[in-house]
């Protein structure tokens, strides 16, 4: 099936089996490897991505279900290199050791922050009960979903996705081979 | 090898993670991520049977799909003398079943297609004939003369008796005991699940005998060794890459199937084949920890003194023993079972059966069964304490090591390096409020309200190990680190150990920019590739820092001996008049003559003294010699709810001394994580396996992992006791927290039921359990009479 929807502000046209997910589109298709995978029961969140803004988990959707939507992914968050709030949140507050689940983390943090930019700790904790992490106990994590949340009051983050298209030209980012992650 | 700690500022800053910066970004590279030109895709067909014998496999309607490449049987590998292969420790693992399947879940066949739908659309159309078998589900059941046969080399179930001990002096100490307290506690089978299951990416050029094999492997360099031996290539020809791992805890520690298959695959296609395994796949088949019954005996004086102190442990290991231990020690490093007490005589039996279960046993986040041993020692103490009446807090003080008796041998043989047991247990009796606890404790019961207080004092084992005792396959436990410094002053360091998560990028930076008083920014870390790092045993068993960051210290050391003689030669004094300071050396009486590393480097380069090579580089391979053994206090108070069982943690105090902590902010961190899976382990971690053999907990929705909103506040706090034979003073740190946690978890849930007469639950406390030991331990009442509606009921 013929599928057209946007990535991270970018325009996508492509031809899929009806039965691939969404995760599988955006790994093996788009080449954008952030979004992982670690159960087979929608379980883990590892896999969450930004549908339209809205926190999904891209294994519990086909590609096709997202015609002529906004997917925005781990990749999309930081246009030119100015990383969102909860990306720097992240890394302050040590919210992420092996790095698994931090893309699909960040994303429903920002999801979060989204609908509701002064969350409570237990409401940090409710909100990416959907998303598992083995290192670091959360505690972090929500620390980071905090710091961001304050940072944001003093200033809004940059635009993503199709609004950072808008905002500027797109910087896309290479896919890579091998080992060299920076 | 011995050298004084050196407590220099510097070590000990909280210094953002280098690693985060890819993370954040999603440009982690786990080996799922990585691509090759003509790469193809494998899937594996597992048994859905714990037991049958297979009689045929039919893969032809396989080859109707567009796509498939080629069907891997083990009648296939059996042709090459690959359908079996050795384990780390000694005995043998089927790769493919030829013969008998022996879990449900083990590898039968693997189909390679261009596309991974394709290749899991073929497993739907192997045909297997399979003749059901009845399986060896119980442990217990093992040994009976009547219990079905696991494997044909095995001929009574033992996979191995081990003893450790004084059995004689345990006997006399127990012989003049006042009280024996007796526990039969089982260890639940559990699961290490990595966010990230394993993968695999083999890349074989036949033609010019050269494999490259991205693998999720905590140990790189030891899995280079063993699939070099396996498949037959010079092992320098074989090429380990560990790129990022998404988390590991054991898991990623034995070879697997899965591995091997794909490695064999890509040899006879001469293309890459890529295998990344599924969920169900990782639970079902991968990296069991745990499955010890365990009988403890704790003998006491009248006075609460402890005696002695006897174990029974049953082992469960599955079809294979398949996970990796020390080569002398079968039953790890259980014999710390005394734990942090003084008793002066132990004695431990431990019997490894098979069952038609996966292979079990691996070090789940900890060393080599500590765990299981820091679990037994905390709940009885424990239980002891509730038998004589008295405070667990007390009887612990009462019978710990003191500060003075370090060194310390204990009856099993271990020698313990450091430690403060009692400052350890009052300062977390502090901070918990432990006294204001106890009386609330009080209130609350009557007002029928269960509040519960648990202690675990326990102590870790990290670091191993010394070669004359510690060795896997042969190959001594030591590790490496190489070190070079370029013309601009800018360093290179290099492991053997592999992080998976916990910052080795960050923390060994920081230890060379301490030792050569550098920036930790001016420090590449270099590690999981077999060509470009040193061999080394890899990173388990709380062994990083250890090993590899005395390795670290100790070449930094090595290559500041070259450097000095340059800045001799460059300062013009003989080398035993320069002085050192770290990033500078001085002419000593004249610390104005200076010069520093940087230029030190730059002279190796360019203006090296006429007698010295040129260039500025170390290599160091570390024997530690000793073991180092953290240990802490961990306080958790509970409420239970006597209607439903259901409980929930009111308050968590960690007391943590890990030794020298280099990176504060990292140590917390992984403390916090430990406690999360300890928690998990004690609360709400459950495999069942049924009649059959099947496993109750396949998928995490089965097999349940804590988010943030079940997973408990932690307060922690730190103590530091240098470990007095590591070169900065460090100890590991990343497993104490699961080692010592699920017991003071435990602990404090029957704590809040003891009063009702509840003495054990099994792990995990899940509400069906705590309810049901409520009810048996409930005086019996005669039924209400059934036309009177029972209270509350609308």
């Amino acid at each position: 099936m013929h599928i057209s929807l946007g990535v991270n502000g970018q325009p996508v046209d492509a031809d899929v089996e009806p039965r691939m997910l969404l995760v599988h589109f955006l790994r093996d298709v788009a080449k954008l490897t952030g979004t992982q995978v670690g159960c087979d029961t929608t379980t883990c969140g590892t896999c969450t991505v930004l549908l339209d803004g809205m926190a999904v988990k891209s294994c519990g959707l086909f590609a096709v279900q997202v015609e002529g939507r906004e997917i925005t992914t781990i990749e999309g968050l930081a246009p030119h290199g100015n990383l969102n709030p909860v990306q720097e949140g992240f890394k302050i507050c040590h919210a992420l050791q092996c790095g698994f689940c931090t893309p699909g983390m960040i994303l429903a943090s920002v999801a979060l922050l989204t609908a509701n930019p002064d969350p409570t700790e237990d409401q940090v904790r409710w909100a990416l009960s959907g998303n598992l992490c083995r290192c670091t106990g959360y505690a972090n994590i929500v620390r980071a979903v905090q710091w961001a949340a304050e940072k944001m009051k003093k200033e809004p983050p940059a635009p993503t996705g199709m609004g950072a298209i808008l905002a500027s030209h797109a910087s896309s980012q290479p896919p890579h081979v091998g080992r060299d992650g920076n | 090898m011995a050298t004084e700690p050196r407590l220099i500022p510097g070590i000990g800053e909280s210094l953002r993670r280098y690693e985060d910066d890819r993370f954040i970004r999603g440009q982690g590279t786990f080996v799922a991520d990585v691509t090759l030109p003509r790469m193809t895709h494998m899937a594996v067909l597992r048994s859905p049977l714990a037991r049958a014998r297979i009689r045929s496999i039919n893969a032809s309607k396989a080859f109707t799909l567009p796509g498939v490449i080629v069907v891997i049987t083990g009648e296939l590998l059996a042709r090459r003398n690959l359908a079996w292969m050795p384990t780390a420790s000694g005995d043998v693992q089927s790769v493919l079943a030829v013969d008998e399947v022996r879990y449900q879940g083990q590898e039968v066949a693997c189909v390679i297609a261009e596309d991974p739908y394709t290749a899991h659309d073929a497993l739907q159309l192997l045909e297997v004939d399979y003749e059901p078998l009845p399986p060896l589900v119980d442990a217990t059941e093992a040994l009976s003369p009547e219990a079905p046969l696991v494997r044909a080399d095995k001929p009574d179930n033992r996979c191995y008796e081990w003893e450790v001990g004084d059995a004689a002096a345990t006997e006399r100490a127990f012989a003049e005991a006042a009280h024996i307290t007796t526990l039969d506690t089982y260890y639940p089978r559990c699961h290490p699940a990595p966010l990230e299951c394993c993968a695999c990416l083999a890349d074989v050029d036949p033609s010019v005998g050269r494999a490259r094999v991205y693998l999720t492997s905590q140990a790189p360099h030891a899995h280079r060794t063993v699939l070099a031996q396996l498949i037959g290539l010079p092992e320098n020809r074989v090429q380990v890459i560990s790129p990022d791992l998404g988390g590991a805890f054991g898991n990623k520690v034995p070879i697997y199937p899965g591995y091997v298959v794909a490695v064999v695959a890509s040899f006879l296609l001469a293309r890459p084949v890529r295998w990344v395994e599924d969920r169900t796949g990782n639970l079902l088949a991968t990296g069991f920890a745990r499955d010890y019954r365990m009988r403890g005996e704790l003998a006491l004086a009248a006075d609460g003194r402890m005696l002695g102190l006897r174990v029974r442990l049953l082992s469960d290991h599955g079809a294979f023993f398949a996970d990796v231990q020390p080569s002398k020690l079968k039953a790890g490093l259980f014999h710390v079972v005394t734990g942090s007490y003084d008793i002066p005589a132990a004695h431990i039996i431990a019997t490894g059966v098979h069952t038609n279960k996966a292979p079990g046993g691996v070090a789940y986040r900890c060393s080599f069964r500590v765990t299981e041993a820091a679990f037994l020692i905390e709940r009885l103490v424990t239980t002891a304490a509730v038998e004589l009446g008295v405070d667990p807090a007390d009887l612990r003080r009462r019978n710990f090591i003191r500060a003075e008796q370090f060194p310390y041998r204990t009856a099993t043989g271990l020698l313990y390096d450091s430690g403060d047991y009692r400052m350890a247990l009052d300062l977390a009796l502090e901070k918990a409020g432990y006294a204001q606890l106890r009386k609330e404790q009080e209130q609350a019961r009557k007002r029928g309200r269960l509040i519960g207080i648990g202690i675990s004092s326990f102590t870790e084992v990290t670091g191993a190990g010394p070669s004359r005792d510690y060795d896997l396959m042969g190959i001594k436990m030591f590790d490496a680190a190489e070190l070079a410094i370029g013309p601009t002053g800018k360093a290179i360091l290099k492991l053997g150990v592999q992080s998976q998560g916990q910052g080795h990028e960050t923390t060994f930076a920081q230890i060379v920019g301490h030792e050569l008083g550098i920036s930790p920014d001016d420090v590449a870390v270099h590690h999981g590739d077999t060509d470009n790092t040193p061999y080394g045993l890899g990173t388990f068993g709380s062994r990083s820092t250890p090993t590899g960051g005395a390795a670290t210290a100790v070449v930094c050391r090595q290559l500041l001996d070259k450097a000095k003689k340059i800045a001799g030669y460059l300062l013009e004094v003989d080398v035993e008049d320069v002085g050192w300071e770290p990033g500078r050396f001085f002419v000593k009486g004249a610390d104005e003559r200076e010069i520093t590393i940087q230029q030190v480097a730059a002279a190796a380069y360019v203006n090296p003294p006429e007698d010295m090579e040129p260039g500025l580089d170390a290599v160091s391979y570390y024997d530690p010699p000793q073991l180092s053994f953290p240990f802490g206090t961990y306080v958790v108070a509970v409420e239970v709810n006597p209607e439903t069982g259901e409980w929930k943690v009111l308050k968590v105090v960690a007391v943590d001394d890990c030794g020298v902590r280099i990176n504060p902010m990292i140590v917390d961190g992984q403390i916090m994580g430990g406690l999360t899976e300890g928690y998990a382990i004690a609360a709400m971690q459950r495999i069942d396996f049924d009649a059959q053999g099947a496993s109750t907990a396949p998928t995490f929705e089965e097999y349940l992992v804590p988010s943030a909103w079940e997973t408990p506040r932690f307060e922690l706090h730190e103590m530091v006791t240098p470990c007095p034979h590591h070169p900065l003073g460090a100890k590991g740190v990343g497993e104490a927290p699961t080692v010592g946690s699920p017991a003071a978890f435990v602990n404090a849930v029957i704590d809040a039921l003891s009063h009702l007469g509840v003495r054990n639950i099994d792990m995990p406390l899940t509400a069906d359990r705590v309810w049901e030991a409520m009810e048996a331990a409930r005086p019996r009442k005669e039924p209400a009479p059934a036309e009177e509606p029972l209270a509350g009921t609308p």
